[in-house]
């Protein structure tokens, strides 16, 4: 057992280690992110306007998969698909990035709620066409009202992209709980993982939040 | 028709006076040295343009703004700041609550409770500030329904009531506490022009009835020339012109009294 | 076998091995129905604590419990169950020791989801209108009868939604516990994936964790609608109770208090 609160020579050591595991972690938060506000957008199309036949499906795998935990999820998937897909990051950037679809959906049609009956009223009384409502006078409202609540779950994942250790994947966390496994030693090698995370994820919660104001 | 009580005490000291008040919000200076005293018993009421300070004023009264500069004092006792050793100090808020337990108010927008039934929003403060006992409080708020016709009330939530009754049981809340002053806030302005008269017909009985002092921010001229001792007309922060209500509403000394009052009339 | 074939090939027989393993996974639900609730609770505690002391008078309380809220949400919910299992006992004398593994998923998912819910105390306490604050003020009501009182009842029917779906994410989040040496339902699950197969063992741990969180949806939601009906917006539970079985994204959007 060590006796020493800290070590230099440690967060020396691991902090290499902990950088390159961080690229992976922002990899994976862009990357799900991207596919988070693509399928999102999709789902929330759907649900609205699909008939009942298609949108009640999509509605339940939706709750199912919110409703279920990320870790299993992400155990599940890399175990029946491994044998097809090499990648295991690819694999969980999938998974994180259809897990947080399920909220991004929910963000998008409420933004679209969120756009006052009067406008699609005003829209119909000038004829303007449904195609152009959508584009000239929803849209632009709609996403006003979503940026910051899209931009708080893109953090979200950003946090929860540890999650991965489940499935090995060398990001930060994992090459941190690795370089403890080594050497026995875990304090530095968590303590600065989870610094880094606040220097990243603090500011931008206060971007989002400056956005939020701007906005509101 | 109840007995009129006696008129406004103008000898003795002023029940609310206000001392070289100033009130800014940021850059923007409300009121700018104000001097003005109403005497106990006295009902005023301020008329003027909107934005011309006088809910400023009331809120002031009842502690819901800051005081920015000069003194306020409510029957002699200081009540925002006082003068000590020739310095202005800040009156610590549990000073401040002594002080304006004696003074009520009723809101435009009601703010009733809304997670209490009428009753429970009328008994709250008597209990809790007061330190009536339950049933005294009780039988105390039953008398005030009845007055202002909401006996049959007590047991519900404002959701359930309309905007008059709504307001009804706010007059009967801050009667509750037995105000020596009473703040009126424009308090039929949210109201839908029908359910006026019921409020403000409540409002005429208790001035009647009762020696309270009442300091009235009212578009209602009428109601204001009914009720009040004095009315002040503001415009910009400063008082134009005041006078019994006759004089003001009936030959008007100000070319600006006289505009706002065409305008409104 | 395994498969999606291999899951309806193996249905009864993977049935029967369930069966047979009950105690043990009937254990990891209520390992991970305990770490939930528990977590919960205190998530609640701190949620309340520290919502409550951002809104504090004095500048020192608000900047602490501002800190407080801003570290435990920046620093991940891992990251902070790996500290108090594997930093935590390596700590020298006297701060080291070590926990218990539910403690240390108690205390996680506590202080992890409380800092979150923290911002929906504070959030909900802020949106509680103006007039409510001024009527207190002009019946002299003290500042803190007129919170607990008057305050607080309605802001908690406005925090409801969110604290539904803070509890959601913490259960999901219990999940990662096992990986502290957690027997909760996924680690029970696993144990069984050898013989079953992939896709039944997972199938299975997922449904579970669904109707777990579908009783909590369902709590909130019955809560929820107590809590308007007593601010007098909405009807009686025993008026609405499908409303129960809502899902937690559906619920339509809620103008301020009246």
């Amino acid at each position: 057992m060590s006796t020493s609160w800290w070590s230099w020579d440690h967060a020396a050591a691991v902090l290499p280690l902990l950088l390159d595991g961080f690229k992976v972690t922002l990899l994976a938060t862009v990357l799900g992110t991207l596919i988070a506000l693509v399928l999102g957008l999709i789902v929330a199309i759907v649900r609205r306007s699909a008939p009942r036949v298609v949108s009640a499906p999509v509605t339940g795998v939706v709750e199912f998969v919110r409703m279920t935990p990320l870790v299993v999820q992400l155990v599940f998937a890399n175990l029946v698909l491994s044998p097809y897909i090499d990648s295991t990051l690819a694999i969980g950037i999938w998974v994180l990035g259809i897990h947080y679809t399920t909220y991004m959906a929910e963000v998008y049609r409420a933004g679209i709620d969120s756009v006052p009956t009067g406008q699609w009223e005003a829209a119909t009384a000038l004829s303007l066409p449904r195609a152009r409502t959508w584009r000239a006078v929803v849209v632009p409202q709609a996403i006003r009202n979503t940026l910051p609540a899209l931009g708080n779950y893109a953090i979200s994942m950003f946090k929860e992209t540890p999650f991965f250790v489940v499935i090995y994947i060398p990001e930060m966390v994992r090459n941190a709980q690795t370089y403890g496994g080594d050497t026995f030693r875990y304090t530095e090698a968590i303590t600065l993982a989870g610094l880094i995370f606040l220097v990243a994820s603090y500011p931008t919660s206060l971007l989002i939040r400056r956005l939020e104001k701007k906005l509101a | 028709m109840p007995e009129k009580t006696p008129g406004p005490d103008t000898a003795g000291t002023p029940h609310l006076e206000f001392r070289d008040v100033v009130k800014s919000f940021g850059d923007n200076t409300v009121l700018n040295g104000l001097d003005f005293t109403v005497a106990k018993g006295e009902r005023v009421t301020l008329i003027g343009p909107s934005g011309s300070g006088k809910t400023t004023i009331l809120r002031l009264v009842m502690t819901l703004e800051e005081l920015t500069g000069g003194y306020i004092h409510v029957g002699g006792v200081p009540l925002q700041y006082e003068e000590q050793g020739g310095k202005r100090v800040r009156i610590p808020d549990k000073r401040r609550r002594r002080t304006t337990t004696d003074i009520g108010m009723v809101f435009q927008h009601f703010n009733l409770f809304p997670n209490m039934s009428v009753l429970e929003n009328i008994v709250e403060a008597p209990i809790h500030v007061m330190g009536l006992s339950r049933s005294e409080a009780t039988a105390k708020a039953e008398g005030l329904l009845a007055k202002v016709g909401m006996e049959e009330k007590r047991d519900m939530k404002p959701s359930q009531l309309s905007g008059g009754q709504q307001q009804r049981v706010a007059i009967a809340r801050a009667l509750a506490m037995d105000p020596e002053i009473l703040l009126l806030d424009e308090v039929t302005s949210a109201l839908d022009p029908e359910l006026v008269g019921e409020v403000l017909a409540v409002l005429k009985d208790i001035a009647a009835e009762t020696d309270i002092s009442m300091l009235i921010v009212t578009h209602e001229m009428q109601f204001a020339r009914d009720v009040s001792d004095r009315v002040m007309m503001f415009d910009q922060g400063s008082v134009v012109e005041e006078g019994p209500p006759a004089q003001i509403f009936s030959e008007p000394a100000h070319q600006r009294t006289r505009d706002f009052l065409s305008a409104v009339l | 076998m395994d498969g999606v074939i291999g899951f309806f090939a193996d249905l009864a027989p993977n049935l029967q091995l369930l069966v047979d393993r009950s105690p043990q996974i009937l254990d990891g639900v209520r390992t991970t129905v305990l770490a939930t609730v528990v977590g919960a609770l205190l998530a609640l505690i701190i949620a309340f604590v520290f919502g409550l002391a951002q809104l504090a008078k004095v500048a020192v309380v608000r900047i602490v419990a501002r800190v407080f809220v801003e570290f435990f949400r920046g620093t991940s919910l891992v990251v902070q169950l790996f500290w108090l299992a594997f930093v935590l006992p390596q700590l020298p004398y006297p701060l080291g020791f070590r926990l218990d593994p539910l403690l240390v998923g108690v205390i996680a998912l506590g202080l992890n989801y409380g800092a979150y819910a923290a911002e929906v105390v504070r959030g909900s306490i802020n949106s509680v209108p103006k007039g409510q604050y001024e009527a207190i003020s002009a019946l002299s009501l003290s500042p803190v009868r007129g919170m607990f009182r008057v305050v607080i009842p309605q802001a908690w029917a406005l925090m409801i939604p969110s604290l539904s779906n803070l509890w959601i994410q913490l259960l999901k989040g219990s999940a990662i516990v096992s990986s502290v040496t957690l027997y909760d339902l996924f680690f029970q699950i696993e144990q069984v994936r050898d013989r079953t197969g992939t896709w039944f063992a997972y199938l299975f741990a997922l449904v579970a964790y669904f109707v777990i969180a579908w009783v909590i949806v369902v709590i909130m939601n019955a809560l929820e609608v107590r809590a308007k009906h007593s601010i007098g917006r909405g009807p009686a539970l025993s008026q609405s109770w499908r409303t129960l079985f809502r899902a937690p994204g559906s619920k339509t959007a809620e103008g301020g208090l009246a």
